[in-house]
This record gives structure tokens, C-alpha cells and sequence, in this order.
């Protein structure tokens, strides 16, 4: 600063009781209180989209007989495990709900590798944030990775198909019309699992916590390169790493939710 | 964290971390038995609905470290939670009856 300080006095509080400028609001920093109040309302559209999921399928019919004669139809919704159940590089093999166990598994690890980054950003151990902040990356990316594998495995679907009844234009009477037809997989129009709606929450849900990862991981990359650039080092904190890692939590809360509203229910 | 975390280089707070971990493992193993083990009841839905409750407050409480903020931030974030995963919950449950209830509902299902 200039050697002549100037010092103005504009409206000093005659206290300093938490708010009213003393410290900060519920002792958290401006950006983690932003942070949470983000994800508050994150979690409001998660909500929504779940909320959602639960009154259109419980609005479809149930499938009411053994688990073990169930057939994808567009008159029933579809038991979960029976539509997840396939491995890659083990065609054919059933596995039900282990491919998205393991997806699972793998979040949770990154959740547990970004909270040890965050514990070595108080000790300021900048090695350490790097090493735990390389691992959270790893993490994100094999989940992302997974979920490719299972979106185009849904999207391409069973070798045998299903037949359906399809609303088409039909060349001869130059009407349309109700023809039957045999689909593989599911798409927005279509769905060899079940009814259409299925497939439709299956894409939003999944694919709007996708997109949350996917921001995460760059999020998680680009505290990874201020670390290894020493920004946080000449600083003097690690706080950023802390904020980030709230909002990876988060995808992983949010997995949880939907692994057990779309997988298990 | 703080002081108290400082004194031993952080190895309790680590060692917390694995423990919630495996806590989160177990919990997750534990759903996945039910799911084959049980068949599809009310007492399996309620049973998932709370399972991950404990899981959602694990990870909240000690990998976001809520529970170790000041009161107000604790129930500034917990009473809107627990408000809209209510919400969830009563339309899982009640979600089929209201729309078969409403008089100008058409059907959903796709079969003609």
C-alpha cells in the first residue's frame, strides 16, 4: 500500500455479532455457503426428476407374476434386474445388477479418494492433494467410461428383440396404422424393455447425473492442474479443493438415490 | 477438521474416512442381497428407502462435513432435504393412485 493510509469509516457496525459483519455467516466461507446452496437446489431438480419416475411408473401396470418367467412387454413396466444384466466381454452371461454395483463401487471409491484429497489440502500437502486428486479423475472417468458401455448396451438391445405394435404409415392403404414390428433396444420413440417411458427416464436420470460427472471430472481437473501449478500453494489454502469436493460428493449422493429408485425399487 | 486433526498429521481423520468407506460398502452389500432375497413388497421398498437414507447421511455428514458445521447450516440444508425426500418417498407410494383417481387421466400404457 501507498505510506499515507487513508482510513474511511462507512457505516461500522456498532456490534459484531455474526451478521452483522463480525465473521462470517454460519462460519463457513462465502463460496462453500454458495456451494451448498447450489447443491440444495440441485438436489431440488433431482428430486423432481425422481418425483417424476415414481408417478409415471406406478401409473403403468405392474408385472405381477414369477420373477423367473418375466418377458420384456410394453404392457407391464420392467424389473430392473432383468434389463441390467449383462457384462461386457461376457455376452450372453447373465449378471444381473453387478455392472452397475460395480459403477457403484467405483463412485464411492472417488468419493473416498476426493475427501482424502481434501484432507491433505489442510495439512497443505500439496503431493498428496496431487496423488489423491489423479486417483478422483481416474474414478470419474471409469464411471463415465461405464456408463457408455451401458447406454449403448440398452441402446442396442437383446439379440432376440421384441415385437411390438407400432403406430406407422402404411404404404399400401397410404394410411397410418397399427403394424406389428420386431425392435432391438430402446431409444426416445421405442423400447424392446418396456413401456416407452421407461427408456425416456432412463436417459433424463441417467444421463442429467452423467452430465453432473462429466462437469465434476473437469471440475476435478482443473484443481488438479492449480495444485500441481502451485496456485493453491501461494495462496495459502486448499479451499478450492474443498468446494469441489462438495459438489463431487454430491454426484455421488445423487447415485445413490438413483441406484436404488431405478435399479433396486 | 481444525487443531485436533492437525496434532496426529491428519491420521485420525483419515482413518475415519476408511471407516465410513467400508460402512458404505457394507451398507450397498447388504441392498444387494435384499434384492434377490426379498421379493418385491412394501417392506422391501421401505427397507431400500432407509438403507439409503443412512448411506445419503453418511455421506453427507462426514465426507461433506456437515456434521461438523455450525447448527444453522446443519438445518439449513437438512429440513429441505428431508422435506423433499418425503416428497419422494409419497409419490413412489401414492403416485399410481392419483393419476388412476383423476377423472380426465388417459391411460399411459402402450398396449392398444
Amino acid at each position: 500500500m501507498s505510506s499515507t493510509t487513508l482510513t474511511v469509516e462507512i457505516n461500522q457496525p456498532s456490534t459484531t455479532s455474526a451478521w452483522a459483519g463480525g465473521k462470517e455467516p454460519m462460519n463457513a466461507s462465502y463460496g462453500k455457503l454458495m456451494m451448498w446452496f447450489f447443491l440444495l437446489s440441485d438436489a431440488f431438480t433431482f428430486s423432481a426428476l425422481l418425483i417424476t419416475y415414481g408417478f409415471i411408473r406406478y401409473s403403468h401396470d405392474a408385472y405381477e407374476g414369477a420373477v423367473s418367467a418375466f418377458q420384456f412387454s410394453q404392457t407391464h413396466w420392467p424389473i430392473p434386474e432383468k434389463v441390467f444384466a449383462s457384462l461386457p466381454m461376457l455376452h450372453g452371461v447373465n449378471a444381473p445388477l453387478i455392472f452397475v454395483g460395480i459403477m457403484t463401487f467405483v463412485l464411492i471409491m472417488s468419493s473416498v479418494t476426493m475427501v482424502l484429497a481434501v484432507e491433505a489440502g489442510h495439512r497443505k500437502d500439496r503431493e498428496a492433494v496431487e496423488k489423491w486428486m489423479l486417483w478422483t479423475l481416474l474414478g470419474g472417468a471409469a464411471f463415465l467410461g461405464c456408463q457408455a458401455w451401458e447406454w449403448s448396451h440398452f441402446i442396442s438391445g437383446s439379440d432376440e428383440g421384441v415385437m411390438i405394435d407400432s403406430w406407422k404409415y402404411i404404404a399400401e392403404t397410404k394410411q397410418y396404422g397399427w403394424v406389428k414390428e420386431k425392435i432391438y433396444g430402446a431409444n426416445l420413440m421405442q423400447n424392446e424393455y418396456g413401456p416407452r417411458a421407461f427408456a425416456d427416464l432412463f436417459f433424463f436420470i441417467t444421463g442429467f447425473h452423467g452430465f453432473h460427472v462429466f462437469s465434476g471430472v473437469l471440475l476435478n481437473a482443473l484443481i488438479f492442474f492449480n495444485t500441481a501449478f502451485g496456485t493453491y500453494e501461494k495462496r495459502g489454502t486448499y479451499e478450492m479443493v474443498e468446494k469441489v469436493g462438495l459438489y463431487w460428493h454430491f454426484v455421488d449422493l445423487v447415485w445413490v438415490f438413483v441406484f436404488t429408485f431405478f435399479y433396486l425399487i | 477438521m481444525g487443531e485436533m486433526a492437525m496434532a496426529d498429521g491428519g491420521a485420525a481423520a483419515r482413518k475415519q474416512i476408511w471407516k465410513v468407506f467400508f460402512i458404505l460398502l457394507a451398507i450397498t452389500a447388504v441392498e444387494f442381497i435384499f434384492a434377490f432375497a426379498l421379493d418385491k413388497s412394501f417392506l422391501r421398498t421401505s427397507i431400500f428407502l432407509v438403507l439409503t437414507i443412512v448411506k445419503a447421511f453418511y455421506i453427507v455428514a462426514e465426507f461433506m462435513h456437515l456434521k461438523h458445521e455450525v447448527k444453522s447450516l446443519i438445518w439449513s440444508i437438512i429440513v429441505p432435504l428431508a422435506f423433499i425426500t418425503w416428497f419422494i418417498g409419497a409419490m413412489i407410494y401414492e403416485g399410481g393412485s392419483v393419476l388412476d383417481k383423476h377423472p380426465n387421466t388417459p391411460t399411459i400404457t402402450n398396449s392398444k
